[in-house]
Order: C-alpha cells, then sequence, then structure tokens
C-alpha cells in the first residue's frame, strides 16, 4: 500500500465513481460564509532552514530557571521507562481502536489505565480519557445535567479559572452556570464559602444538578469536600471533585468523601510540562452514572474458549452511534497519554506515589518558610499542600525581575484572577519532590534582594535547577 | 412473529395496552428482535407528565441505543421496576413481563390515532 497522499487520479476515479465533478461538491452543505477561505501561508522552505529557524526560535525558551511555577501542571520526575515504552511503535503510532476487539494490548493497557486510577480515586469506573482536566470537568458538569435532568450547576471559583472558562464555553448553549465566591478572610479565606453555597442550592424553583469544587483548589488550599458533598446531596445535586492525582496518595480520594464524579489533570502522572499540551483527562464516576459518563471504557471478559478477553463496553452511547443524542460529543481519546499515566503509576507503586506527594509537600513547607523570612508571607491561613499563594508588594514587576535573577516565581495572580482585589499582590506558587533546597535558597536570596532593591548577580546558566521553564517535547 | 389482537401500536414500535383511563406501554417483539439483546432500559420518575411523540426514555442494547416515544399524552403513573435488574424482559416477554410505563391518558382521542394490529402487521410486512 503507498503511504502517499493520493495521485490526481486517485482522486479523478474517486470523484467519476461519486459522479461529482469536484471535490469542493463534497462541501456542498456548508454554506458559503463558513468555509475555511484560502489559508494564509507562507511558502514552502528548505527542511534544513526551516529546522534551523526553528531550532532559533526553541532557542529563545529560558530552560535555566529555578522554576516555582505549577497552577495546574506540575513537575515531576519521570521514569525513563515512561518515555520509553511510549516510543514503541505499538503504541506510539496506533490510533484510537476501530476495531477495538482485534486490539487486545491496546484493550489492556486502556484498562489498566482504568483500574489503576479507579483505585487511585476510589469510584468505580473511570473512563479513557480526554483532552485534559477542564474538558474532563466540563464533560463531568453536564453529566450531572443529564442525570438529574436538571440545568444549573454551580462551580466554586477555587476551581482552576481557565476550566471555569471551559465550563463556559460548553455551558453556552443554554444550561446555567453560576460560580460559588471563596471566602473573603479569616481562618477559610481562599476557600469555598459554604454559607454562599447554601444559599445558591436554596433559590426556590431553581435546581441545582452539581456543584463542583477542586481540592486542592487553584490557590492550593485544602478546600472542605465532605461538607460540599453532604449540602449538594442535600439538595438532590451530585457532587463533582476536581483532583490533582498525585495529592491522591496523601489526601483523601473523592470516593471517600461522596463524590459522585472526580475530574481531572493527569499530566503530572508521568507527562512533561509542555504549553499546550497534549494532556490527559481524567474523569471517573460512580457505578449510579456509567451511562453517563463520556469516552471509551474496557471491560474485561472470557472470550468462547474460556479464555481472558478484553472487550470495549458501553459504546452504544456513543457519537458514532447515537449521533446528535450522545452522552457527549468527544469521538477520541487520549489512549497514548494514559499509557503514560499507568506506565508513571506502575512503575513508581502506591508507595513510590506517596513519597512523591509528601515529598512536594516537604518542599514546599521549606520555600513557604524561606520565602516568609525575606519578607513575602502566604495571603491565606488555610492548610496547603504544596502550592500557596504569597504577598509580595507590586507582584508582577517583582515577578519580571526575578527572571533576571534566574527564579520563575510562580504564577501573577493580577493575571489569573484579575477581578479578585485579594489577590492583587499575589504569586503563586508551588514545590514538588523535584524541587532542591539550592533552587528554595536562589528564590529566597533573589527575592530578598529584588525586595530591597538590590541589583541581580550574574546567573550562572544551569546552576540548580536544569528544566525550569520546559520547551515542548513535540511528543 | 405473532402481533397481538388486543393492542395498539405506533409507527415507532410501540404497543399500548388500552384499559379506563390508562394506557401501558411497551416496545413490540418485532422492535425487541431489532435491537438485539436489550441491557438497559432508562425510564421516567412516576408523575412525570408525557407529551405524545416526544422521547421519554432510553432503551439499550448491545449494538443500539433508542428513545422510546409517548404513544399518547399524560401522567406516568407506574413504571416497570423489574426492567432495572432484568431488562432482557424485553426480549422474552415483551407484551408482558417486558411493560415499562402506565401512563394516564389525558386526551382519549390520542388513542384512536393508534393504529391496530392489522395495521401494525402490514407496517412491519412492509419493512
Amino acid at each position: 500500500m503507498p503511504y502517499g497522499p493520493h495521485t490526481a487520479d486517485d482522486r479523478e476515479r474517486m470523484l467519476g465513481a461519486l459522479g461529482l465533478a469536484s471535490v469542493d461538491e463534497l462541501f456542498a452543505d456548508i454554506p458559503e460564509a463558513l468555509r475555511a477561505s484560502r489559508l494564509d501561508l507562507p511558502p514552502p522552505e528548505p527542511e534544513l532552514e526551516l529546522a534551523a529557524r526553528l531550532s532559533a526560535l526553541a532557542a529563545r525558551n529560558r530552560t535555566d530557571l529555578a522554576s516555582f511555577l505549577g497552577a495546574g501542571v506540575y513537575r515531576h520526575w519521570s521514569p525513563p521507562v515512561v518515555d520509553q515504552i511510549l516510543l514503541r511503535g505499538e503504541w506510539y503510532t496506533a490510533y484510537t481502536p476501530y476495531q477495538p476487539e482485534v486490539s487486545q494490548g491496546t484493550l489492556q493497557s486502556i484498562y489498566e489505565y482504568e483500574s489503576l486510577i479507579a483505585e487511585l480515586v476510589d469510584l468505580d469506573v473511570v473512563s479513557a480519557s480526554h483532552y485534559d482536566g477542564a474538558a474532563a470537568t466540563a464533560e463531568a458538569a453536564l453529566m450531572t445535567c443529564r442525570a438529574t435532568r436538571r440545568d444549573r450547576v454551580l462551580v466554586s471559583r477555587g476551581v482552576h479559572p481557565h476550566y471555569r472558562e471551559t465550563l463556559r464555553t460548553y455551558f453556552g448553549g443554554g444550561l446555567v452556570l453560576e460560580e460559588i465566591p471563596l471566602v473573603a478572610d479569616g481562618e477559610d479565606a481562599g476557600t469555598t464559602d459554604l454559607a454562599a453555597l447554601e444559599r445558591l442550592l436554596a433559590e426556590p424553583d431553581r435546581p441545582v444538578a452539581g456543584v463542583i469544587a477542586a481540592q486542592p483548589d487553584f490557590l492550593g488550599l485544602l478546600e472542605p469536600m465532605p461538607e460540599i458533598g453532604v449540602l449538594a446531596h442535600a439538595a438532590g445535586a451530585l457532587f463533582v471533585a476536581v483532583i490533582e492525582p498525585v495529592s491522591l496518595a496523601v489526601l483523601a480520594p473523592p470516593g471517600a468523601y461522596g463524590a459522585d464524579i472526580a475530574a481531572g489533570e493527569g499530566q503530572p502522572l508521568g507527562i512533561a510540562p509542555q504549553y499546550g499540551g497534549p494532556y490527559l483527562g481524567l474523569l471517573a464516576s460512580t457505578d449510579a452514572l456509567v451511562r453517563q459518563i463520556p469516552g471509551r471504557l474496557v471491560g474485561m471478559t472470557t472470550d468462547l474458549d474460556g479464555q481472558r478477553a478484553f472487550v470495549m463496553t458501553m459504546r452504544a452511547r456513543e457519537q458514532d452511534i447515537r449521533r446528535d443524542k450522545a452522552a457527549s460529543n468527544i469521538c477520541t481519546n487520549q489512549a497514548l497519554l494514559a499509557l503514560a499515566a499507568s506506565v508513571y503509576l506502575a512503575t513508581i507503586g502506591p508507595h513510590g506515589l506517596r513519597d512523591v506527594a509528601a515529598g512536594g509537600a516537604a518542599r514546599a513547607t521549606e520555600l513557604q518558610t524561606a520565602l516568609a523570612a525575606v519578607g513575602a508571607p502566604r495571603i491565606h491561613p488555610g492548610p496547603y499542600l504544596n502550592e500557596f499563594a504569597i504577598r509580595v508588594p507590586d507582584a508582577r514587576a517583582v515577578h519580571r525581575r526575578l527572571l533576571d535573577h534566574g527564579v520563575l516565581a510562580g504564577l501573577v495572580l493580577a493575571d489569573a484572577a484579575p477581578d479578585d482585589p485579594s489577590l492583587a499582590d499575589g504569586l503563586l506558587v508551588c514545590a514538588t519532590e523535584v524541587t532542591t533546597s539550592d533552587e528554595i535558597a536562589r528564590f529566597a536570596d533573589a527575592l530578598g534582594d529584588v525586595l530591597r532593591g538590590r541589583p541581580p548577580v550574574a546567573v550562572e546558566a544551569g546552576a540548580g535547577g536544569n528544566n525550569g521553564a520546559t520547551t515542548g517535547t513535540g511528543r | 412473529m405473532s402481533v397481538p389482537k388486543d393492542l395498539r401500536y405506533t409507527k415507532d414500535h410501540e404497543w399500548v395496552r388500552i384499559e379506563g383511563d390508562e394506557a401501558t406501554v411497551g416496545i413490540t417483539a418485532y422492535a425487541a428482535e431489532q435491537l438485539g439483546d436489550i441491557v438497559f432500559v432508562e425510564l421516567p420518575d412516576v408523575g412525570r407528565t408525557l407529551a405524545q411523540a416526544a422521547a421519554f426514555g432510553v432503551v439499550e442494547s448491545v449494538k443500539a441505543v433508542s428513545d422510546l416515544f409517548a404513544p399518547v399524552s399524560g401522567e406516568v403513573v407506574a413504571t416497570n421496576g423489574e426492567l432495572t435488574g432484568s431488562p432482557e424482559l424485553v426480549n422474552g416477554d415483551p407484551y408482558g413481563g417486558g411493560w415499562m410505563v402506565r401512563v394516564r391518558v389525558a386526551d382519549q382521542d390520542q388513542t384512536a390515532e393508534l393504529l391496530d394490529a392489522d395495521a401494525y402487521d402490514a407496517l412491519i410486512a412492509a419493512g
């Protein structure tokens, strides 16, 4: 079989068989105004020149920074075996299985992914898989509407702003999305306002389908998830927990505090931080919602000879069969990234994952102490795991100046949450198990210098952190 | 396949048993056979008001999922809870144990529009 594009002859023959004069006629159903116009692309370049130009562009990325940036994407050590297995041709080039039962190996890998994630979140059903945490959260919200036949969903402002943006996009077609404010001050500052949630749930004639909260929340704080779940259920709503998977090695899993659905970003499980992905959307639910969960479900059974076999199951509600009435418009999955998560989890094991989570928490405590000592205290008093917000006067300028000191000082909260004045002077910083004491000292020293108005000393490239701002690996 | 003479039918392959002001609804043996092994039936809550011709539930087989359409308008007075654990009743006993919902008929005129057994027979014979 030739492995190239169709020849002019091929096209002629296909058009002849269809009785059409041109390929354009195939698109006649799409109104002219909606069709893509000619793409404004530069002329083709020789491969060598193009490679040189792209290398020069890539070289503009800073890879020498000590990074304290998390905000939904986290640096972790990934055993080399993860990428090595991903690069095998059987996984790397195989697309979604359209004749799934022939691909027993692919199905087994998805089954193992679902089993591992189910154990992590303590829920019955895991689908494989979604584009990213934001898409999985939006699918979870739609699940609550289908299951309850209600159309109003409440999302905590503690959920990542990008996820809330994606939710708004999904809910643009007639469903109602409302935000639950965060507690403004006091001990619970920065976590979901339970009294406000109670008021929103009690509004007459406005039944709520689902309540969405994140653990840890966007500001790194631990939320009162059991209480949120109780309030949601008392109002007949389902409870969606947005989770960070590594944290589940040390925090209570969603199944333990009554969540009906868990959604989250799977990137921390063996997937390198990359600008824009590809990432991995985790989605899990109770057995009661199995017919509402979109995505691939693989089951284990026995074949006619009594041997173990894997099957794609519950397909009948998917888009290729139910069309516009499908459970969702998801039509592909992230099998390669799900495989990365499986290999990562299987390689480091439950004890290893606990070490990763606990190591990150310990580094974060070290970081918090060091930053507070140079005049950058935490904004919120509540417990956190490995990410927290600090108050720094003129945070945006300080963040910029710290780049000259070789430090990526997390996220400028005024950019991420411009409508929250309590975060105007905030930086969101995180540590993981790969954060070193040297990097923490570099950050604290540089911050102290910047706050006292001292100029940067020359930065030794590569000292301390060696993969701070990661460039895409082109996976 | 014999179509019971005492029932009424729709073009969407539901059967209707009219008793006083109540109508019991299921899917025909022909529909069940076309769908294959039925694995799940999703039914409305008791008390919900159905509108004629609108989808009120879902029947799922190993190869397809189909909507159930209300043959007549009215309030749901009972649903067949047996189908939750034994959806195969729809294949095995479509006109008996496989019944789905009982509706209090809102407008008796609507029942007159339903097909009789001969008309339904002709419909499936025509494919």
